[in-house]
């Protein structure tokens, strides 16, 4: 078999609907032939197979709204100019950032996976979160931490993990949690600054990533097998494709939204 | 658990469809008949977040926990206390009960843990500990959401929203009487350490274990905001006595002369009688003073709002108030720039017994005299006719004079008139000697009120107290030695007797 994408086909498919359930708007190609079942795996092999592609949208995204941060002296300060949301984040040619892109389905389902000791940090900078979107597995530590000299405080709202509301009202103060459940996405926001929002997509396994400022993103390390990988994205909804790995090598899914 | 024992869910599935469902909904999804008139909606008890916890923030109540909720109920919202209603086994099986409708409380990774919370330490109530308290209060940021003077008025306060989009006050910590968890210093400093989980309400535990903060300097927190209410939550008095002063009426709502004067505090509740109804009043009730001279009155009214409506910061609270509460019309209303409105209401001439006419705007036979002041036009009121709660007529040379101030949360409205009446066929002339009803609607136009949308008093009296004459005061003393020698009369007369039958 030469490993061809049998189908990519979600990217194909423009969304109609705004979602951000994790139901797939998009139809998915037909299915393909089902692959040997994978054997189960502890750690994702080095030199599995790698699903990389470019998001991007098409039309015209409503303008991110403009931050009013005169409230925050010490915020404001750190911009030359007034901050805008980070609805849709936007490259050249209409590539999209910030889409959360994960294998959805295929893996097998007696796998586990460690989550890395290394944690995934949340920065509270200028009245924004940084990352705005980021990718966690299951177990694995997100540090929240606060760079500004004011009051944040960060809530989680979740349906499938608990969620909480901790305050940070100085700077360097952290906080370490973990999520005991997968869920896409876990919402989490600032209270006193209504305009401060950022996702975090929890996964049983490593294989996610977040598109960055050209819209790329690539998952590597991937066993044999037929995924459906699914993107998200917090103002466009979701779309799904479906990628067949052979061995070690890279496949494209490309995922293309319709900005609304 | 011995609690755990005795619980029987099936008893308390009939306890809940019978008591809670109407609200709760029957899949304990907060979404019961009623759940589209409320704010605070009813709890959707499927995601298992309770505010009122001993446990830290993100974790389950324990049982005891849930059990105070449903025994004392939370005040300042719907939810309704059910100690004497409810049988103990019927409250307690209908707590195993809610907690069947979420999966979490099955988990056994996620056995609730109570918080150290220590006890309060000495010293709370002095100046300083109470500075102490303040100034915590602004260096960790309640400011941003309960305002400067803790009114809820804070400049995040028009965007908060709990977890499900609904909108959501941040407490008025004036009114202790309607938090939810408890108005004690150690109930508040609980919610401080565990946050008020569902809500925007985050807890503050973490700036003790991180050393930002001592536990001490939390409660001395604590205390100041329990120091922000009265000592015992306000009564309310029927009569507000308007004493005679001498000197000039204090016609500006913050004249220093007001200080003096007794104030009396009136409950609103939501207009629910005509449509619109309106369950969900921003306005809480009315401190009221008066006083009057010996030829006119100045009635000062005081309350609580978060807002100095119209403002287009609170557009979108407004929003959400809209889509949130269900409207008696079919139709949705879009959010409009309403101000805030207080109504005083008086018949139109004091009556002679107890009849009254209908508090809530009078009847198309039985007009009620009313002062309407708005928001859009502080230094004026208009005096009118209401004949029932759709119609009102000004009346021409109606002589109410307002004066009002916007105050970190807070409206004190000073309206003004001369006793005597130059239309005494609806115009109330004002008389001491007889007790004249008076009551109160409040409208907050950020909240969506207006037009039937109000809060509403029931009726109350106004009394114009006289001086005291001097020979009133001279009467009781000599009355009191009239008795005095009559009885040393009696007593003597007596022993006189006794002492002639002796005699005899
Ligand atoms: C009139 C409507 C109404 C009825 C009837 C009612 N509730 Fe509630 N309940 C509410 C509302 C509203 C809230 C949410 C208050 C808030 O969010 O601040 C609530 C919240 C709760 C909570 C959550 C407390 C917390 O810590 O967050 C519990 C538990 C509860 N109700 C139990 C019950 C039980 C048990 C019954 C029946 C015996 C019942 N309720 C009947 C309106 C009602
Ligand atoms: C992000 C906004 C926000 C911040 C910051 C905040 N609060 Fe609150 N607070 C709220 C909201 C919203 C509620 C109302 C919750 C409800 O109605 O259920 C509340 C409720 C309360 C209550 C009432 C508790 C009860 O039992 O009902 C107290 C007391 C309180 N806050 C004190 C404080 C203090 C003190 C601080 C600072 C240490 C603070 N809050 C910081 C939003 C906030
Ligand atoms: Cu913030």
């Amino acid at each position: 078999m030469n490993g061809r994408i049998l189908s990519v086909v979600g990217g194909m498919f423009l969304l109609t609907v705004c979602s951000k359930g994790d139901q797939g708007n998009a139809a998915a190609a037909p299915a393909a032939p089902p692959a040997p079942a994978a054997p189960a795996t502890s750690d994702p092999s080095a030199d599995g197979g790698t699903i990389t592609g470019k998001i991007k949208f098409t039309g015209t995204a409503a303008k991110n709204p403009t931050i009013d941060m005169s409230e925050e002296a010490a915020c404001k300060a750190k911009y030359p100019s007034p901050p805008t949301e980070e609805v849709v984040v936007a490259g050249a040619a209409n590539a999209l950032a910030n889409v959360f892109v994960y294998v959805s389905a295929g893996l097998p389902a007696n796998a586990k996976y460690q989550a890395p000791s290394t944690a995934v940090v949340l920065d509270q900078n200028g009245c924004r979160y940084h990352p705005h979107v980021l990718g966690i597995m299951v177990g694995q530590n997100l540090e929240i931490k606060n760079s500004d000299p004011l009051l944040h405080n960060i809530k989680a709202i979740a349906k499938k993990n608990r969620g909480f509301n901790v305050s940070q009202p100085n700077a360097g103060m952290t906080r370490d949690v973990t999520f005991s459940a997968p869920e896409v996405m876990v919402n989490l926001e600032c209270n006193v600054h209504g305009w401060m929002h950022a996702y975090a997509g929890v996964r049983p396994d490593p294989f996610f990533a977040v598109s960055g400022a050209d819209g790329s993103f690539s998952i590597k390390g991937l066993p044999p097998g037929t995924y459906t990988v699914e993107a998200w994205h917090e103002r466009f909804g979701t779309q799904t494709a479906t990628v067949t790995i052979a061995g070690t090598e890279s496949k494209t899914a490309n995922f293309t939204f319709a900005a609304h | 658990m011995a609690l755990v024992a005795t619980q029987d869910t099936s008893a308390g599935k009939q306890v809940y469809t019978k008591w809670c469902a109407g609200c709760h909904g029957d899949n304990g999804a907060g979404d019961g008949p009623a759940a589209r008139h409320m704010i605070p909606p009813p709890r959707d008890f499927t995601g298992a977040v309770y505010q009122i916890r001993s446990t830290a923030n993100g974790q389950l109540p324990t049982d005891a926990d849930l059990l105070r909720s449903i025994d004392e109920g939370l005040p300042g919202t719907a939810m309704p206390g059910w100690k004497n209603r409810l049988s103990d086994r019927q409250r307690r099986d209908v707590l195993a009960y809610i907690k069947t409708f979420s999966t979490f409380f099955a988990d056994t990774t996620q056995r609730p843990q109570v918080l150290e919370f220590g006890k309060e330490p000495g010293g709370g109530t002095g100046a300083e500990a109470l500075r102490v308290g303040r100034q915590f209060y602004d260096s960790i940021g309640c400011r941003k959401c309960h305002g400067d003077q803790g009114r809820g008025d804070g400049p995040s306060a028009p965007t908060l929203k709990d977890d499900a989009g609904h909108p959501i006050f941040a407490a008025n910590l004036h009114e202790n009487w309607r938090f939810n968890g408890g108005p004690t210093t150690t109930d508040i400093y609980h919610r401080l350490r565990t946050g008020l989980d569902g809500t925007p309400m985050p807890s503050f535990s973490d700036l003790i274990d991180q050393k930002f903060l001592t536990e001490t300097e939390l409660w001395r927190l604590a205390e100041y905001v329990r120091s922000l209410s009265p000592g015992e939550p306000p009564v309310v008095r029927d009569v507000i006595h308007a004493p005679l002063v001498t000197r000039v009426l204090p016609r500006a709502p913050d004249d220093s002369a007001w200080n003096a004067v007794d104030t009396y505090w009136f409950p609103l509740v939501g207009q629910v009688i005509h449509k619109n109804r309106w369950f969900a009043p921003a306005v809480t009730g009315v401190w009221v003073k008066a006083v009057h001279t010996r030829d006119s009155i100045a009635l000062r009214v005081t309350w609580d709002d978060r807002s100095a409506s119209p403002d287009s910061a609170w557009l979108g609270h407004l929003g959400r108030v809209l889509a949130t509460v269900q409207s008696d019309d079919s139709t949705r209303e879009q959010p409009a720039l309403w101000p805030d409105q207080m109504v005083v209401e008086f018949p139109v001439t004091i009556p002679t017994g107890m009849e009254r006419p209908y508090f809530l705007m009078g009847s198309s036979s039985g007009p009620v005299y009313q002062w309407r002041w708005t928001s859009a036009s502080r230094s004026a009121a208009v005096a009118g006719l209401a004949r029932g709660i759709e119609r009102f007529d000004s009346l021409p040379r109606g002589g109410v004079g307002a004066r009002a101030v916007y105050d970190h949360g807070q409206w004190r409205v000073v309206f003004t008139r001369a006793l005597a009446s130059l239309d005494t066929a609806s115009q109330l002339p004002f008389r001491s000697g007889r007790a004249i009803p008076v009551a109160f609607f409040a409208l907050d136009g950020s909240n969506g009120e207006h037009g039937t949308r109000m809060a509403v008093s029931t009726w109350y009296f106004l009394a114009l107290d006289e001086p005291v004459p001097a020979r009133v005061f001279i009467s009781p003393v000599l009355a009191m030695l009239l008795t005095l020698g009559l009885g040393m009369l009696v007593v003597w007369r007596a022993q006189q007797k006794t002492s002639y039958r002796r005699q005899q």
